[in-house]
């Protein structure tokens, strides 16, 4: 099996995970999209420098990860293609930034060193959450969420056929990639000269498939509503998750955990 | 019930696909559609489902086949898409199937006894929490019938249905077709099935209706066949040869 079809079966076992049951996948799904957007932002919002501050924050990943019963390896194995580059970012913070922040022992960490490994911890911090999110809750489960609070039909579909065509796009990558090498024997990649036209290509085929697919969503009475997608209720638990949630985050915000519990230790 | 009158359509300017086409499937009747590729055997359905503009008049049931009576049209009509992969789009067969059925307004008891009922009519009960993206494509043929089926539409459009289906699964296709009560329009170069499957063949070439008429007798007109750039169908080739002594 190619690579490509490996990650288009990947996309489909999202699905899998979000059909499975746990408390955590029984929460509604607007109010695991409001926690996970509110998780994303607080994270951001840390200083450049404070990641003592901001290292608490993985309990709140880890905790769900535990509670809906997958492990936090899975969200590593399955993004370990966006990992790298989201720890790329802030990698030539160090050049720029050698202001000495912090001494270990004879060690002096400048704050290009600290800025980096902050935002390195942003990016994968924001990743597990999204992660956890859509392993959770179904793509559908999700849009029939936010048109019951009244976002617009067309945004929804968009990020419903989004979701839907990345799938496609994968599979049409593989094919014409499988076509290619196939005719290309020995040679490593796609040549450069042919990238124009294999994307205009891709973009072609895509469009057709994407079409179709549309067509055949349209043709079973699909016309911007989610009828056909079973989400929990907005319930108790999900009111009190979502505001136990909200509230853990804005105090681990707004005071280092960090430092609190060092400060118990260390005078 | 459906009606084609002087229906024309061209995808660009001087280059027409379908020339002044007309036609009636009655309620209940089984329809082949073929001819060789570009003929315009997909479009005419295409254009039935109100997906591609047109001249002339199409209805349906005495609708025609505008803008405000699409919903209606599309849910007396199902429709099954060449690619299995682009009508499955959920991710077990049975949210597939519920799809439609949610979308025109049953409450999910209902739907689920509606899909419940057409998975063990079409032998199918088995593929029920199956994932699509982890069945054969044979089963995929049989739900993706199965999803246009929970619509209960009065009419059947299948486009290609025995494409790339083994001969086992394609004799299921072929069974389960011949049970189906509805009206079918098949769209195949698969001229064996629509042997079986068809009382009555529309042999288009290049748009334009070729012949219209019994099964039978179009499909062993071998010279009607050849001039429209078809040939006869397999079984009978074979009978054929054997009459001129060759084997």
């Amino acid at each position: 099996m190619s690579r490509f079809s490996e990650k288009r079966l990947e996309m489909k076992d999202m699905d899998m995970l979000a059909a499975q049951t746990s408390m955590v996948h029984s929460l509604n799904p607007l109010s695991k999209l409001l926690v996970t957007l509110c998780y994303i932002m607080a994270v951001v919002s840390f200083p450049k420098y404070n990641l003592s501050g901001l290292m608490p924050m993985i309990l709140y990943p880890v905790l769900m990860y535990q509670l809906a019963g997958i492990p936090v390896s899975l969200c590593f194995v399955k993004l370990k293609v966006v990992l790298p580059l989201v720890c790329a970012v802030g990698i030539v913070n160090p050049f720029f930034d050698d202001t000495p922040v912090l001494q270990i022992g004879n060690v002096v960490i400048s704050g290009g060193i600290l800025s980096m490994l902050t935002l390195m911890l942003k990016g994968i911090f924001s990743l597990m959450a999204s992660f956890l999110l859509i392993a959770t809750t179904s793509i559908d489960s999700v849009c029939a969420a936010l048109r019951k609070v009244h976002v617009p039909d067309m945004m929804v579909t968009l990020l419903l056929l989004t979701y839907r065509y990345v799938g496609m796009m994968i599979e049409e990558v593989g094919v014409m990639y499988d076509a290619y090498m196939l005719r290309a024997p020995g040679q490593k990649g796609i040549h450069v000269s042919a990238w124009g036209s294999f994307l205009g290509q891709l973009l072609l085929r895509a469009m057709d498939r994407g079409e179709e697919l549309y067509n055949s969503m349209l043709l079973r009475g699909y016309c911007g509503e989610f009828p056909h997608a079973a989400f929990a209720p907005f319930n108790r638990n999900s009111g009190i998750y979502s505001v136990l949630c909200i509230i853990s985050f804005w105090i681990l915000r707004t005071v280092n955990l960090a430092e609190l519990l060092g400060a118990f230790f260390v005078r | 019930m459906i009606k084609f009158e002087h229906v024309s359509f061209q995808y660009e300017k001087d280059i027409p696909i379908i020339r002044d086409l007309s036609f009636t499937v009655g309620a209940g009747e089984n329809v082949g559609l073929i001819g060789a590729n570009g003929a315009g055997k997909s479009t005419i359905m295409k254009i039935l489902l109100g997906l591609l503009p047109c001249e002339g008049r199409v209805t349906v049931d005495s609708m025609p086949v505008v803008k405000k009576n699409y919903p209606e049209i599309r849910k007396r009509l199902g429709f099954v898409l060449q690619d299995s992969d682009n009508q499955m789009f959920m991710p077990t067969v049975y949210d597939d199937m519920m799809f439609a059925p949610l979308n025109y307004g049953l409450s999910r008891e209902e739907a689920e006894k509606r899909a419940d009922e057409i998975l063990e009519k079409l032998g199918l009960t088995e593929l029920k929490h199956r994932y699509n993206h982890k069945i054969s494509a044979g089963e995929k043929r049989m739900a993706a019938i199965a999803t246009i089926l929970a619509m209960e539409p009065e009419a059947l459009l299948m486009d290609e249905p025995s494409t790339a289906l083994d001969p086992m699964n394609r004799r299921t296709l072929i069974h389960t077709i011949r049970q189906l009560p509805q009206a079918k329009i098949i769209a195949s170069h698969d001229l064996d099935m629509i042997l079986e499957t068809c009382s009555r063949v529309i042999l288009l070439n290049h748009g334009e209706i070729a012949a219209d008429g019994e099964t039978k007798k179009i499909l062993t007109d071998r010279k009607l066949l050849e001039a429209n750039r078809m040939e006869l169908p397999f079984c009978l080739q074979n009978a054929a040869g054997m009459d001129r002594g060759v084997s």
